[in-house]
């Protein structure tokens, strides 16, 4: 049987990094900026807050944390829409949900860089 | 002599209704696990959102947070953070059965392997946790 080139592995690579990532760093940075720091309970002034988003290394780090988790999720999307029987949608599927996560890496890229 | 097939043999699926993994409650931990990304995507996007009104000035930035305060958005944030929670736990204790750590000729129990995984993951997040506490 011949075996068929598939950018496969490539994809699955990033879900997997990408899973560690959000496991590690996901709780503790959606439980401080999307709760603690709205509600008040961990006040991090504007001016702070742009001091250190403002960071080579921290840039670097907050590219990590949010780009790497979208392949994950892109993985994982495209598993579930195919999962609740979507197997004719395939191709679109996999070329959305890549290509949203490609999207996103970029959408990060250039917020980062212009902060 | 026989002709090559013009194209692949198409892969065959069984029939399944939609909602198939409702049937088993590991289905439905499987396919929470699955959903718990789109969560996490979602506080991504909203979380590159906030940094990009960073730059729009302290009002814009301010303005955002009084956003996220609203209870709709609490509301989501506390279910996202519970799947990213989920997906923190059901990675750990996966990583550890499939990744098989040797010392010597000896092969370091899963347990143990999730066990460091989970201290890890405490440490990483307290040190996060204290450097905003402490230097915010």
């Amino acid at each position: 049987m011949a075996t068929r080139k598939t950018s496969e592995p490539f994809w699955w690579g990033l879900f997997s990094v990408g899973g560690v990532v959000a496991a590690f760093l996901v709780p503790v940075h959606l439980f401080l900026h999307s709760l603690a720091v709205p509600l008040g309970w961990i006040p991090v002034s504007h001016a702070r807050m742009q001091a250190l988003v403002g960071h080579p290394l921290i840039k670097l780090y907050l590219f990590v944390l949010i780009a790497l988790p979208l392949y994950h999720w892109a993985h994982r999307f495209r598993f579930i829409l195919e999962d609740v029987g979507l197997h004719a949608l395939r191709t679109p599927i996999a070329i959305l949900s890549y290509g949203g996560a490609l999207l996103g890496t970029a959408a990060t890229l250039w917020v980062l860089l212009r902060i | 002599m026989t002709e090559p097939r013009s194209h692949r043999p198409g892969l065959y699926y069984p029939k399944l209704p939609t909602t198939w993994w409702l049937h088993r409650p590991a289905y439905v931990r499987f396919m929470l696990r699955e959903l718990s990304s789109v969560f996490i995507a979602i506080f991504l996007v909203v979380f590159l959102v906030q940094l990009y009104q960073l730059r729009q000035g302290p009002e814009a930035y301010a303005a955002f947070l009084a956003k996220l305060r609203s209870p709709g958005w609490i509301a989501f944030h506390v279910v996202a953070l519970a799947f990213a929670l989920y997906h923190s736990i059901s990675w750990f204790n996966l990583t550890a059965v499939v990744q098989v750590v040797r010392l010597g000729e000896r092969q370091v129990p899963p347990w143990l392997v999730a066990a460091a995984n989970f201290a890890l993951w405490a440490v990483v997040s307290l040190v996060i946790l204290f450097f905003f506490l402490l230097r915010g």
